[in-house]
């Protein structure tokens, strides 16, 4: 959440409202989870779009007839279902289903990638610090802090631009370096909150590792929280990815979202009312991170039963 | 209260000195000389010109000097307000194009902070547990906050703009309109300010919204309020406790949230083409004028802290455990 962007960008909104997630609840049992997950229409909601859109990433490529970046058809041309070109042409006779689905694939890429590596950090660094406590927990505290503090968004802009070559994985190690601050530290708090509980005295007892106790004893305790994490790390990088896309900072040689929208601007779409140029990339984003959004909130509600709606 | 400020103060100042020397480190260390690779990106064909560019750029980035000595004198030159040359708009210098540019994203970015964040705050906590408003809130809340912010910018320069002519598509003010403390010309500046506006207030209103909806719904559900909803206590009195509970983890939010904003405002000013920082920055990268990036992200490094520091103060007023040394406090 932090910057990011947009976000952090998970939202703004969003990490307040994990850290006061009280102590996880044990699940009484699985039926009753699935239960209550069938039950409850924001978690399927969430599901199916999010599910769709992902089905819409892996097998629209397939479907496209022209490659994204060549400029073969009419310019301009509005949608139409004659010769493929389904979602129109860019100004200079580029496939927009192309382009669009092509972006949509690296979306969840740039997520998934950015996502992992976010929650990754965040999980190394609030475990040790909520593990260990002392020393170590001041150093990486304070670490968490400078990297909350920095704009990591402007400090993304600032390396992006110097790099002459830029991928998608460049990228999306970038912003999974950035925006793991406000995990680890909601993480930290949450295992300050578990280390003093009987079962991890009997598991130090035993002469188990820390990093056993770690993940065998305080992570499963927290896991349905972990995935919450992720959903919002996941969709935060999204969105980072697609505004450092707009700035014109986004991946050589191929096509995102984000460069969509940049592209159509920088081509005055807007003037020209080539709508099926800027429409449908933001949508396709505002739809993901959306879906993962409510899903996020389905799942609290799931997994914590005072939430739920009376 | 005067640790809670010194640590404060620490990591602010370590997080400056950092953000400094990542500024000033990633020209050197790029692979190669990197004054040669800037010329060679810039393509200059004039071998006077470029020989006189070359010049320029040595002594700026002070290579002839050992390393310890190019960092003191980043340092020193920083201090003198000195942020380099652009080449793009030579022969301005980088201060000079910043002084310009950021009284307009301030102005877009300070109105949209606030107002989004009070008008959050109020219309998510009206709409939690009320079925009727929870049900139209939630979802437009999420729709808004899962927007990014430069296609919610794009919807309403072509709405607005080009289809309909209520607003201007872009520039900060009337291009013919004479400058000046005119009301005709604080009404142009207001106009073309309103739909940039707009696109960061409504995208950050929805996260507000969304964030106090679920901070009050878990108030209203912890014992304090089960409590006083068992002892009689009216249900009005019960959120107005849910709220101020609820209005802490909002302020920290409200730290947190600003690089986000700030990332919006950047590229809310690029589709508006508004020449405030976002615009600026937008096109030194497309022509690769580095001290301007450079400069304008310490620029944005400051204006972030400072705002970390107002927004601490805040806290400290809002939460009396912060002032008597409790714990308490975001961070």
């Amino acid at each position: 959440m932090s910057s990011a962007p947009p976000t952090a960008l998970a939202t703004p909104a969003d990490s307040p409202q994990l850290e006061t997630l009280r102590g996880p609840k044990p699940m009484s049992s699985l039926r009753e989870a699935v239960h209550f997950a069938l039950g409850n229409r924001k978690l399927v909601f969430g599901v199916s779009v999010t599910s769709a859109m992902l089905l819409f990433a892996i097998f629209g490529p397939l479907l496209a007839r022209h490659a994204p970046l060549t400029y073969e058809g009419g310019l301009g041309l509005a949608p139409t279902t004659h010769d493929g070109y389904w979602f129109g042409t860019t100004l200079q006779g580029q496939d927009v289903f192309s382009q669009f689905v092509t972006g949509l694939r690296l979306a969840f890429i740039v997520g998934a990638l950015g996502g992992g590596i976010a929650a990754g950090i965040g999980m190394l660094v609030g475990f040790t610090a909520g593990y260990r406590g002392g020393v170590v927990d001041e150093v990486l505290n304070m670490l968490t802090n400078v990297v909350l503090v920095i704009p990591t968004f402007a400090l993304l802009l600032v390396i992006a631009a110097y790099l002459r070559v830029r991928g998608i994985m460049t990228e999306s190690v970038f912003i999974g370096f950035t925006s793991w601050p406000w995990a680890a530290r909601a993480l930290r708090a949450q295992t300050f909150s578990l280390v003093s509980r009987d079962f991890v005295d009997l598991a130090r007892l035993s002469g188990r590792s820390s990093w056993k106790i770690i993940f065998r004893e305080i992570a499963p305790n927290m896991s349905s929280y972990l995935f919450m994490m992720f959903i919002l790390l996941f969709g935060g990088a999204i969105l980072i990815a697609a505004t450092l896309d707009f700035i014109g900072l986004g991946p050589s040689n191929t096509i995102s979202l984000g460069m969509m929208m940049q592209l159509s601007v920088q081509n005055a779409a807007l003037q020209l009312h080539l709508w099926w140029w800027f429409l449908p990339p933001g949508l396709a984003i505002m739809a993901i991170v959306g879906s993962l959004y409510v899903m996020n909130v389905g799942l609290d509600e799931v997994f914590n039963p005072k939430l739920r709606e009376m | 209260m005067l640790r809670y400020f010194l640590r404060k103060l620490f990591v602010y100042g370590l997080t400056f000195v950092l953000a400094v020397t990542i500024d000033w480190s990633i020209p050197h260390l790029m692979p190669g000389n990197p004054v040669l690779t800037l010329m060679g990106r810039i393509q200059i064909q004039d071998p006077k010109v470029a020989q006189h560019l070359y010049a320029h750029y040595m002594r700026a980035f002070n290579l002839d000097l050992p390393l310890w000595k190019q960092y003191w004198y980043f340092w020193v030159s920083l201090f003198h307000g000195d942020l380099g040359t652009s080449i793009l708009q030579f022969p301005s210098s980088v201060t000079s194009i910043i002084v310009h540019a950021a009284p307009y994203t301030l102005g877009l970015l300070i109105p949209a902070i606030l107002l989004s964040w009070y008008a959050g705050n109020k219309v998510g906590a009206l709409a939690a547990r009320r079925k009727v408003l929870d049900n139209t809130v939630l979802p437009l809340g999420y729709a808004l906050t899962a927007t990014p912010y430069m296609w919610l910018a794009i919807i309403l320069s072509w709405t607005l703009a080009v289809i309909w002519h209520v607003f201007p598509v872009g520039y900060g003010y009337d291009p013919t309109a004479t400058r000046g403390f005119t009301s005709a010309f604080i009404g142009s500046l207001a106009y073309h300010w309103f739909l940039p506006f707009m696109s960061l207030f409504l995208v950050s209103f929805g996260g507000w919204a969304i964030g106090m909806r679920n901070m009050i719904i878990y108030e209203l559900e912890s014992d304090y309020a089960h409590y006083l909803s068992a002892l009689g206590a009216p249900q009005r009195l019960i959120r107005k406790y849910a709220f101020r509970n609820a209005m802490l983890p909002q302020i920290t939010g409200l730290a947190l949230s600003l690089g986000a904003i700030l990332g919006g405002a950047l590229v809310t000013e690029i589709v508006f083409s508004y020449p405030g920082l976002g615009y600026q920055i937008y096109r030194a990268i497309t022509n690769e004028d580095y001290f301007v990036i450079q400069g304008i992200f310490l620029f944005i490094i400051v204006g972030v802290l400072v705002a970390n520091f107002l927004i601490d103060i805040a806290y400290l007023i809002v939460d009396p455990r912060t002032r008597i040394g409790m714990a308490g406090g975001g961070s």
